[in-house]
């Protein structure tokens, strides 16, 4: 099957992979996993005051799909409040990166990542 | 018929591998092409349809994962098409760690690390595969959804165990 070239610009030069602190309190975890697949994804978002994401970071073990969803999303996050954030839709992924239906589910996957990762943030941020 | 009624056995995660097998050799020269040579083409189809049926039905119930699978499909739980992602922090944590651990064991070409990853993948497992077996001895809905949650879970240990093989295979050959 055939990736798509911004697929492999994504797999190939994959941005802002890495992670923060979990414990420091601007930074948000979201993690996610696809049992079809058993890919695994980790998202962390470095969140302002108010509710401004200013930094992304990703972690994948997956396909070449699953790590450009991912790669993808901390370029789209960064700048969203967490409220806008939580509206990007796996369909908006999967259009981008123009990805097949059988690698559907891993834009799913970015997709809950950026949820998990604000459902987080809030949990910890309840006062 | 589903393929443990092909096999003449009951539906149930517990099974006798040897007698399987041994089923399997039966059946197969049974329904095998080559014995309908000389057969209508309506027949001939049939066999090589049976044929297939019953190399499906094999290579399913041999090995625990796909089995397991299986008899949740018959129950009404699909896991192979589903799209939900699973979100258990402390699972999948543990999931990051080991691919972590292989990550860093590929780099420093470490065949001991290696070997005592994959033992305690094996462990994993092995332990996994009793949970499975043991709510699938319960026939309830909610004992199917609990053993589907530990089939899901064993899709990363096996794709995981997957990896290692690969980079053994990989290391060895160097």
């Amino acid at each position: 099957m055939a990736y798509s070239d911004k697929v492999i610009d994504h797999y190939e030069n994959p941005r802002n992979v890495g992670g923060f602190d979990k414990n420091d309190p601007s930074i948000a975890t979201g993690m996610v996993g696809a049992p079809a697949c058993g890919d695994v994804m980790k998202l962390q978002l470095k969140i302002d005051k108010n509710g401004v994401i200013e930094d992304a970071k990703f972690k994948t073990y997956g396909c070449g799909s699953a790590i450009a969803s991912s790669s993808l999303v901390t370029e789209w996050v960064k700048g969203k409040t967490i409220e806008e954030a939580v509206t990007i839709k796996n369909t908006d992924i999967a259009e981008e990166l123009a990805l097949p239906p059988v690698k559907i589910h891993c834009s799913i996957l970015a997709e809950d990542a950026i949820k998990a990762a604000v459902e987080d943030y809030k949990s910890r941020h309840q006062a | 018929m589903n393929y443990f009624e092909l096999f003449n056995i009951d539906v149930g995660f517990d099974l006798d591998l040897a007698q399987l097998s041994a089923d399997y050799q039966k059946l197969q020269k049974v329904s095998h092409p080559d014995r309908f040579a000389t057969a209508s083409d309506k027949q001939k189809l049939i066999a090589v349809q049976q044929s297939a049926q019953l190399n499906d039905a094999y290579s399913t119930l041999k090995s625990p994962l796909p089995r397991a699978e299986y008899l949740l499909s018959l129950k009404g739980i699909d896991l192979n098409h589903e799209k939900t992602t699973m979100q258990d922090n402390l699972f999948l944590m543990q999931q990051m760690e080991w691919r972590e651990q292989l990550e860093d064991i590929k780099h420093a070409q470490d065949i001991d690390a290696l070997e005592s990853l994959d033992e305690e993948m094996q462990t994993q497992i092995r332990l996994h595969l009793q949970r499975v077996k043991d709510w699938l001895a319960t026939d309830c809905s909610q004992s199917h959804h609990s053993a589907a949650d530990e089939v899901r879970k064993l899709k990363f240990l096996y794709k995981l165990r997957d990896e290692i093989a690969h980079l053994e295979e990989k290391l060895s050959n160097d």
